[in-house]
C-alpha cells in the first residue's frame, strides 16, 4: 500500500511536471519570461514531492513510536527491557511473516492482533490522508504558471537549502558521535565511579560478568589501557618518526627530481594498504621474526604478543603519514632562505639542520601529533597483534592492551546490553576520542598558524 | 683544511641517512607484499584426488546416498583395507565438499553410464602436504599421520593427485571446511557496504563542499563547519563504528551484520575526506570561467551546476576514489556493527546478513588453520588488486583532469 | 684602482635542459671594484651572477661549460669545494631573506658555521664589526636578539649583507639587492655599497641604469643570454661601441 502510495506520488509530481512546463511552454511563445520552462514544471514537481515525501517519513516515524508504545503494554509484566524488546520484534516479524514463531507468552497473540489491526488501520488512514494533501499540493503549485512567476528562484532556493543541510549535517555528525559516546558513559559512570574509571590501576571488565560483581570497583581501572596506548604509540613513533623524517629530508632536499617522482608515491603506497594487512602482517611475519631474535639472544621472556610487535607495525603504517606531513613543512620553507644559508658557504646538512628543519618546526611537530593521533586510534594492527590482556608495564617485550583492542574486545562476540563491561567500552571510546581531537586540534592550529607565517 | 674535510664527511653520514630511510620504508614494503604474495599466491590452486567411478545406468539419484556411494568408489581403489582405522584414514583424505561435486555430476550426466577417473576435492590437510606447506617428517606431515600417508604415497605413485585452479575461492563464501571456503560472499558485502557509502556520501559531501565554497559568506557559522570537517577527516574509525552501532542498530533498529549498516557507517567516515577532496576540485576551477558565465547572466546556481561542477568533477571524483578506497580496507567500524559473523551464504540483498572482504581476512587470520593462512594471504591480493583497479582510476581521472586547462 | 684582476670569465655556456642560458660569455672583474651586469629582463644577469658563487649546482637539469677563474683557479674544478668558495664569495638576493632567527644569530651563522671564531667575544665582536658595515649597527644595536624579521625591508637587507660580511668574503655578487625596497632604503644601500668596495670586489645585478651608472666602476651589457659590451661605466654609458646597448641605454629595448 505505501508503495502503491508513493508510485502515485511521484506519478503526480511528473505530470505536474510536464502540465506546467508545457503551459509555461505556450506562455513562452508570445512573451518574456522571468523563468525557463522546465523550472516552472520543476517547481510543481518540487511542490508535490517534497511536502509528500516529508509527510511518509514523520508519519512512518510517529506510528512506529505509537506502535512501540502500545505493543509495549501487552508485556508489561515483564521488567527486563531487552527481554521486552525481544518479544515486540517478534509479534512485528510474525506479522509481516519474517518469523513463523509463536512466542510462549500470554500477551503474545494479542499483541499479535493489535499489532495486525493497528498495521491496517494505519495503512489506510495514511493512503487518504498524505493523497489527499498531496493533491491540495499539487492543485496549487499549477496555478503559478506566469509570465512574472519567479520559478528559478523558488527552486534555487530550495537547491541552495538542501546545500547547507549538507554542510550542516557535517556538526550533526559530530553532534552523534559525542552525545551517543556521552550518553552511553554516563551510564557506565552510573555504576563505576569516574575517578576509579580514570585512575583505578587494575583493568580486567570479564569480572563483570558475575552477577555479583557487576560495578565493582578496582575492575574498571583504565590506567592500564592507557599505558599500553602510548606504550606502543611511542614504539610506532620511535620506528615512524626517524625513519619518517629522514625519507621526508632526502626527499625533499637531496634527491633528483626523478627519485622523488618515484620514491613518494612508493612510500605513500604503505598508507594506502588496509590496516587488517598489517595486521596479519605482524601475525605471521614480524611475531615469528622477534621470537626468532629474541631466541637468537638467548631473550627468552618476550612475550608472543608484545608490545614491541604491534608498536613496530604500526610504526611501518605511519611512516608515510610522518613523511608527507613532514615534506610538506619542508618544502613551504621559502626556498631564499635554503639559498640564503647555501651561499654562505654551509653544506646542505647544516642548511637542514640550521635552517630549514628550525623554519619548519611547528609544521613538524604538528605532523608528529597528528602521526600520533593515528597510532592512538589505530585498530587492527593492535587487535590482531596485541594482546587482550591489561598490563600495567612499560617493558616492550611484555603484552599490553591498548584502547582500541578493549573496545573491539568488549563489543564483539556475545554482548549482554546495558552490562558496565559493554558501556566501558564506550567510555574508553569517549576517551579515545577526545584526547584524538584535541591532538587534531593542537596540530591543525600549529599547522595553519605556522603556514600563514610564510604567505 | 681538515676542517672541510669533517663537515664533508658529515655531510655525506648525513645524507646517507636520508637515504638508508628510504630505503627502508621501501623495503618495508617490498617485504610485506612479497610475504603475502609468497604465502599467497598457492591459495589459487587447489588439491584434487582422482576417483574411479563405475555408476551404472539404472542408478536413481533420489535412491542413493550420494556421500556413501563415492566413499563405496574410493575405497575400492584400496582392496588392502581391513580396519576401520584404516577406512576412516583413506576417506578423511577427500574433502566434505566431494560429495556435493559427485552430486553435480550425477547431475549433469543424468541417464548415462559414469565410470572411469574423476577429480574431486581433497580434504585442506591432503592440500598442505601436496603444496608442501608443511613438510613431510618421516611418514608424517603436519596433520596427515602415518595410517593416511600409506594412501597419499599410493595415490601419488599412481598420479591420482594433482593440482587445479581453485574454483571454491572465488566463488563460494565462507565455510568451516578451509579447502571450500571462498570470499564471494565477503566481495559481494563489500560491493553492497560500498555501494550504499557512495550513494550517500558522495551527493551530501559535493553539496557540502559547493557550499563551503561557493554559497557560504566566510563567517563563524562556515568556519565552525569547515573546522568540523577537517577534525572529522581524523576521527578514529572506530569511533564511527560506535556511532553506526549507537545510531543506526539501536537508535533506528536496523538489523545487525547488514551491509545496508555498513554501508551508512563507512559513508560517514568518508564524508570529511571526500568534502576536503570536492573543496580542493571546486577551488582549482579557474574564477574566470564562472566570470565569465555571470556576466552572460547566469544565476550562482545555474553557474555551479552548468559550469564549476562538470570542471571540477575529475577532481572530485578522483578525491571519492581515494575515499572509497580507504572504506573498502576499512576493518574496525564494521566489527562495530556486526558485520564480523559467520556467514556461510552469499548475501543477497543490502538487508541480508553478511561480511565485508577486510572482515574476512580478520576471521581467517585469526583461524588456527594452516589452509586459511594461505586463503588469508590469497584474500588479501584480491582486495589489494581492488585498491590497485581503484587507484589506477584515479590516476587516470587526474591525467584527464590536467590536460583540460 | 689598483686594476688587478680578481675574477675571469672565459668562453662561459650555460643550458638549463635544452635551452641554452648563456653563449659564450667572456668576462673580467677587477679587485676591489663594483661591477654592474645590465640589461633586459631574462637575459641571464641573474644566471652569470649565481655561476660565480655555484648557486647554479642546485638546479639539476643545469649544465656550464667554459671556465671562471678565482684568483687563477677554476672553481668548477672537482676538486673545488662549494662551500670553500661560497666562504670567499658571498651573495646577497634580491628579496631579502634573513632567517627566522634573532638579528645577533643571523649574522653570527656564518662564523659559527665555519668555525671562525674561537670565543664568545670575538663572535660578539665579528657581529657587531659586520652590523657596523652594513650600517645597521647603531639601528639594532638594542634589540640584537629580537628577531631579523621583525626589520623593516630595508634594514632585513641590510642584515643579509651583515651577514654575508661576517665571513669576510672576498668577492660579494648582489642580485637586485634594491628591488624590493623604497627609494630611501635604496640610497642607504648605494651609499653602503660605495663604502664596501675599499675592502671587497662587488658585482652587483641591477634593472636600473641609474643605479649602475651611480655605484659601478665596471658595466656589462648583456642581452638574450650573450655579453654584448663591457666596459668603464663612464664609457659605456657616455659613449656605447654597440648599437644594442645605446639602445638600451636610451630606453628602446627594456
Amino acid at each position: 500500500m505505501t508503495e502503491f502510495l508513493l508510485i502515485l506520488i511521484i506519478a503526480l509530481a511528473l505530470y505536474g511536471f510536464v502540465l506546467n512546463k508545457s503551459k509555461a511552454n505556450a506562455l513562452s511563445e508570445v512573451n518574456i519570461m522571468h523563468s525557463q520552462p522546465h523550472y516552472h514544471g520543476l517547481y510543481s514537481a518540487f511542490m508535490t514531492l517534497v511536502p509528500a515525501i516529508i509527510l511518509l517519513i514523520s508519519w512512518s516515524f510517529i506510528v512506529n513510536i505509537i506502535t512501540n508504545i502500545t505493543l509495549k503494554e501487552f508485556f508489561s509484566d515483564v521488567t527486563d527491557s531487552g527481554l521486552v524488546r525481544f518479544y515486540t520484534d517478534g509479534v512485528i516479524a510474525y506479522v509481516e511473516g519474517s518469523s513463523e514463531s509463536i512466542i510462549d507468552h500470554v500477551g503474545f497473540l494479542p499483541a499479535v492482533e493489535h499489532y495486525q489491526s493497528l498495521q491496517y488501520n494505519n495503512k489506510i488512514l495514511q493512503f487518504i490522508v498524505i493523497l489527499t494533501l498531496t493533491l491540495m499540493f499539487f492543485r496549487y503549485s499549477l496555478k503559478f504558471v506566469e509570465v512574472q512567476f519567479k520559478a528559478r528562484d523558488y527552486i534555487e532556493k530550495v537547491v541552495i537549502y538542501v546545500m547547507r543541510a549538507s554542510a550542516v549535517f557535517a556538526i550533526f555528525v559530530t553532534i552523534g558521535i559525542v552525545l551517543s559516546l556521552l550518553f552511553e558513559t554516563l551510564r557506565f559512570f552510573d555504576s563505576v565511579n569516574v575517578f576509579d574509571f580514570l585512575f583505578g590501576l587494575h583493568w580486567s571488565p570479564q569480572m563483570a560478568i558475575r552477577a555479583d560483581q557487576v560495578g565493582s570497583s578496582g575492575s574498571f581501572g583504565a590506567i592500564p589501557v592507557f599505558t599500553g596506548t602510548l606504550l606502543i604509540a611511542f614504539i610506532a613513533m620511535a620506528v615512524a618518526a626517524p625513519i619518517g623524517m629522514f625519507s621526508a629530508i632526502y626527499l625533499s632536499q637531496y634527491a633528483s627530481d626523478r627519485v622523488r617522482s618515484y620514491a613518494k608515491p612508493i612510500i605513500e603506497i604503505l598508507a594506502g594498504i588496509p590496516t587488517v594487512v598489517y595486521g596479519f602482517f605482524a601475525v605471521i611475519t614480524v611475531a615469528p621474526f622477534f621470537r626468532d631474535m629474541g631466541a637468537f639472544l638467548s631473550f627468552t621472556n618476550m612475550s608472543s604478543e608484545s608490545a614491541l610487535i604491534a608498536g613496530s607495525v604500526l610504526g611501518i603504517m605511519i611512516i608515510p603519514f610522518v613523511a608527507s606531513l613532514t615534506d610538506d613543512a619542508l618544502t613551504a620553507v621559502p626556498r631564499s632562505l635554503k639559498e640564503g644559508s647555501l651561499a654562505m658557504g654551509a653544506t646542505l646538512s647544516e642548511t637542514t639542520k640550521q635552517v630549514i628543519i628550525p623554519a619548519s618546526f611547528h609544521g613538524i611537530v604538528g605532523s608528529f601529533l597528528l602521526a600520533f593521533s593515528r597510532a592512538i586510534g589505530e585498530t587492527m594492527i593492535v587487535v590482531m597483534a596485541a594482546g587482550f590482556a591489561a598490563n600495567l608495564t612499560f617493558n616492550p617485550f611484555d603484552s599490553v592492551s591498548t584502547v582500541t583492542v578493549q573496545i573491539v574486545g568488549l563489543l564483539t562476540g556475545d554482548q549482554e546490553f546495558d552490562s558496565p563491561k559493554t558501556l566501558s567500552a564506550f567510555a574508553l571510546a569517549f576517551v579515545l576520542f577526545f584526547i584524538t581531537l584535541v591532538l587534531n586540534v593542537i596540530s591543525l592550529t600549529i599547522v595553519k598558524k605556522y603556514r600563514e607565517e610564510y604567505e | 683544511m681538515n676542517k672541510i674535510s669533517l663537515r664533508n664527511k658529515k655531510e655525506k653520514r648525513f645524507q646517507l641517512y636520508g637515504k638508508t630511510a628510504v630505503l627502508v620504508a621501501i623495503s618495508f614494503l617490498a617485504i610485506l607484499l612479497f610475504n603475502i604474495f609468497s604465502t599467497g599466491i598457492s591459495a589459487f590452486k587447489q588439491t584434487y584426488v582422482a576417483v574411479n567411478l563405475n555408476i551404472p545406468l539404472d542408478v536413481n539419484k533420489s535412491e542413493i546416498n550420494p556421500r556413501a556411494e563415492l566413499n563405496k568408489s574410493f575405497l575400492k581403489m584400496f582392496p588392502e583395507i581391513q580396519s576401520r582405522t584404516e577406512r576412516r584414514a583413506a576417506l578423511s583424505l577427500l574433502s566434505k565438499g566431494a560429495k556435493y561435486e559427485f552430486e553435480e555430476l550425477l547431475d549433469k550426466n543424468e541417464g548415462k553410464i559414469i565410470e572411469g577417473y574423476h577429480w574431486f576435492l581433497a580434504s585442506a590437510d591432503l592440500d598442505m602436504y601436496i603444496k608442501g606447506t608443511v613438510k613431510r617428517q618421516g611418514d608424517t606431515a603436519g596433520r596427515i599421520d602415518e595410517n593416511q600417508m600409506k594412501f597419499v604415497d599410493q595415490l601419488e605413485s599412481k598420479n591420482l593427485i594433482e593440482l587445479q585452479s581453485n574454483k571454491y575461492l572465488l566463488s563460494s563464501a565462507d565455510s568451516r571446511e578451509p579447502e571450500m571456503a571462498g570470499i564471494k560472499g565477503a566481495i559481494i558485502g563489500s560491493l553492497y557496504s560500498i555501494l550504499i557509502a557512495f550513494l550517500v556520501s558522495f551527493p551530501i559531501a559535493v553539496m557540502a563542499a559547493v557550499y563551503l565554497e561557493k554559497i557560504a559568506s566566510k563567517n563563524k557559522f562556515s568556519d565552525l563547519i569547515e573546522t568540523n570537517i577537517n577534525n572529522l577527516a581524523a576521527v578514529p574509525s572506530i569511533v564511527f563504528g560506535l556511532l553506526g552501532l549507537a545510531i543506526f542498530l539501536n537508535f533506528f533498529e536496523l538489523p545487525r551484520s547488514a551491509p545496508l549498516v555498513g554501508g551508512l557507517t563507512l559513508a560517514l567516515m568518508t564524508l570529511p575526506t571526500i568534502v576536503i577532496a570536492a573543496r580542493a576540485a571546486i577551488k582549482s576551477v579557474p574564477p574566470s570561467i564562472e566570470e565569465a558565465a555571470i556576466g552572460m547572466g547566469a544565476s550562482k546556481v545555474q553557474t555551479i551546476f552548468g559550469f564549476t561542477l562538470p570542471l571540477a568533477m575529475p577532481g572530485i571524483l578522483t578525491g571519492t576514489i581515494i575515499g572509497i578506497a580507504q572504506a573498502i580496507g576499512e576493518t574496525a567500524p564494521l566489527l562495530m556493527i556486526g558485520m564480523v559473523a559467520f556467514v556461510v551464504d552469499v548475501p543477497g540483498g543490502p538487508m541480508d546478513a553478511s561480511t565485508a572482504l577486510p572482515v574476512q581476512i580478520y576471521l581467517w587470520a585469526d583461524s588456527p588453520e594452516r589452509a586459511f593462512t594461505e586463503r588469508t594471504s590469497a584474500a588479501i591480493m584480491v582486495l589489494l588488486a581492488f585498491l590497485i583497479l581503484l587507484n589506477l582510476t584515479a590516476i587516470y581521472l587526474r591525467k584527464k583532469l590536467e590536460k583540460k586547462w | 684602482m689598483t686594476e688587478k684582476l680578481k675574477l675571469s670569465i672565459k668562453n662561459l655556456d650555460v643550458h638549463y635542459g635544452d635551452k641554452q642560458a648563456l653563449f659564450n660569455v667572456n668576462l673580467n672583474i677587477m679587485e676591489k671594484e663594483v661591477t654592474s651586469l645590465i640589461g633586459p629582463s631574462g637575459c641571464g644577469k641573474s644566471t652569470l651572477l649565481k655561476c660565480i658563487n655555484r648557486m647554479n649546482d642546485l638546479v639539476e637539469i643545469c649544465k656550464i661549460r667554459g671556465q671562471i677563474l678565482l684568483d687563477s683557479q677554476d672553481i668548477n674544478e672537482a676538486s673545488q669545494d662549494p662551500v670553500l668558495l661560497r666562504m670567499k664569495v658571498g651573495m646577497v638576493f634580491q628579496k631579502p631573506n634573513p632567517f627566522p632567527k634573532s638579528i645577533y644569530d643571523n649574522v653570527a651563522f656564518g662564523p659559527k658555521l665555519h668555525g671562525m671564531t674561537k670565543s664568545k667575544e670575538q663572535l660578539d665582536n665579528v657581529v657587531i664589526q659586520s652590523l657596523s658595515k652594513s650600517g645597521l649597527y647603531e639601528e639594532v644595536k638594542d634589540r640584537l636578539f629580537e628577531p631579523g624579521t621583525s626589520l623593516s625591508g630595508g634594514q632585513q637587507q641590510r642584515l643579509c649583507i651583515a651577514r654575508a660580511l661576517a665571513i669576510n668574503p672576498e668577492i660579494l655578487l648582489m642580485d637586485e639587492p634594491c628591488s624590493a625596497l623604497d627609494p630611501i632604503a635604496t640610497a642607504k644601500i648605494e651609499d653602503l655599497i660605495a663604502e664596501l668596495k675599499q675592502q671587497y670586489t662587488i658585482v652587483i645585478v641591477t634593472h636600473s641604469m641609474q643605479q649602475a651608472a651611480r655605484v659601478s666602476d665596471r658595466t656589462a651589457y648583456m642581452h638574450m643570454g650573450e655579453l654584448v659590451e663591457t666596459g668603464l661605466t663612464k664609457t659605456i654609458f657616455s659613449n656605447p661601441q654597440h648599437e644594442k646597448t645605446q639602445d638600451y641605454i636610451t630606453g628602446r629595448i627594456g
